[in-house]
């Protein structure tokens, strides 16, 4: 459940609070929105330091879990409004994606390969 | 200043719904004559923790179980209402939204609000129960319309008495705007859920749609998407006018990208658009003449297709 997971991490939920009771089904790691395009998987967690709001719209379409921000790259408000809209959650850190990543597979998310 | 527009829907609708959806019209009341014995054979029978209190129809005070336990405490059950009562009630207006109340019941720590029209005449009477059990009935309202909508769409072609029939939807993109950029896919990706298209089918198309709205966005100053949908296929169409792409077969190449620094340290420009769009069509064609246009088209079988094969473990 993505709730455990963002309470474990102690991660920030920044939007959509009411959309972390899903399933995590693994997870994928990119900055570039062609490549997560192309292999995150329905309901995967994916973590990038990417912030704006195209982000929604790969997370929308794919119907990801949820996005984590890593590094704390500050959210676009635009970034903010459309999850909420869309249902979208994203959680904050202050880890880099290599750091979350590693403790995300302590928790059991595997990536998608 | 950023949280103020994290809004959900039931937030929203706290904004949308008025008093007098949420509350109790139909209001049981005492006077300041009754005895607070009386009182409490009312909250029993009624199954309710507080009235408010009228004489001639003038709202004049509020009682609750708070009132009488006070009084059952010191043997002042034979008292009246009117002794017991609470005589500076805050009250509601019917027609403003709920989140007034909201705000009230946090504010004051009432139980209940007697809800009165412009004219300060009584019309209601609203709980904190209530409120939820607004909210719940009104998201129930909407998701019942949600399923009705996808009801009466999945079942278009059915209801369609053609030799030949086809759906077409025209997605303007404005050229430029990375704020709106992927709204035209997540548009059309509802449309097709809401036709009731599989989902595999619609992860694929909204693949394609996704792609090539972005090309339009990065590269050039505007454009169209186009989804032809028949029972068998959905086509996807991109359209825009220029710059063009000299060298189709270099574009295609994986990773090759024309895309400027500034919109790549945004994630796009990696080179994979085209090759996304190749990998979820069943048929691709891309045309291009440099200075006029460029015409994408992807064609997904609904049935037959990659959807159905290499797809079926996503």
């Amino acid at each position: 459940m993505l709730k455990e997971i963002a309470n474990e991490l102690t991660l920030t939920v920044r939007t959509a609070p009411d959309k972390l009771d899903v399933e995590v089904t693994g997870g994928y790691a990119s900055d570039l929105l062609s490549r997560v395009m192309a292999k995150a998987k329905k309901g995967n967690l994916w973590v990038t330091i990417q912030a704006h709001p195209n982000i929604v719209a790969v997370a929308s379409l794919l119907e990801l879990a949820g996005i984590i921000v890593a590094e704390d790259v500050e959210l676009d408000p635009v970034t903010i409004e459309k999850a909420n809209e869309e249902g979208i959650p994203i959680l904050t850190t202050e880890y880099c994606t290599f750091a979350i990543v590693s403790k995300l597979a302590q928790l059991g998310v595997a990536g998608v390969d | 200043m950023k949280r103020a527009k994290e809004v959900t829907r039931v937030q929203e609708l706290v904004y949308e719904l008025k008093v007098e959806q949420a509350m109790t019209g139909d209001v049981v009341a005492v006077t300041p004559q009754t005895l607070m014995v009386e009182f409490r054979e009312i909250l029993r029978v009624n199954r309710i923790s507080g009235t408010p209190v009228l004489e001639n129809g003038e709202l004049v005070g509020i009682v609750s179980i708070e009132d009488l336990i006070k009084a059952l405490a010191s043997s002042e059950l034979e008292a009246t209402v009117g002794e017991k009562m609470t005589t500076e009630v805050k009250t509601l207006y019917a027609d403003e939204p709920l989140i007034q109340a909201v705000g009230k019941f946090a504010r004051y720590g009432f139980g209940r609000f007697p809800a009165v029209d412009r004219q300060g005449k009584l019309v209601g009477i609203l709980t904190q129960g209530d409120i939820v059990k607004g909210l719940l009935k009104r998201l129930e309202i909407d998701y019942h319309e949600e399923e009705i909508h996808r009801y009466r769409a999945s079942h278009i072609f059915e209801d369609i008495v053609a030799d030949e029939a086809a759906l077409l939807f025209r997605y303007n993109v404005i050229g430029q705007d990375f704020t709106r950029a992927g709204e035209a896919s997540s548009k059309l990706k509802r449309t097709l859920s809401r036709l009731g298209i599989n989902p595999r089918i619609i992860r694929q198309v909204a693949i394609i749609s996704y792609e090539a709205e972005m090309n339009i966005v990065i590269f050039t100053d505007g454009g169209e998407l186009v989804a032809e949908v028949r029972p068998e296929r959905i086509k996807i169409e991109a359209i825009d006018g220029g710059p063009g792409i000299p060298d189709i077969e270099k574009a295609m190449h994986p990773g090759f990208s024309t895309a400027p620094e500034w919109v790549r340290e945004m994630g796009f420009g990696a080179g994979m658009g085209l090759l996304n769009i190749q990998a979820c069509s069943d048929e691709m064609k891309l045309e291009s003449t440099v200075g006029v246009e460029t015409h994408l088209e992807a064609i997904v079988y609904v049935e037959g297709g990659k959807g159905d094969a290499e797809r079926d473990s996503q």
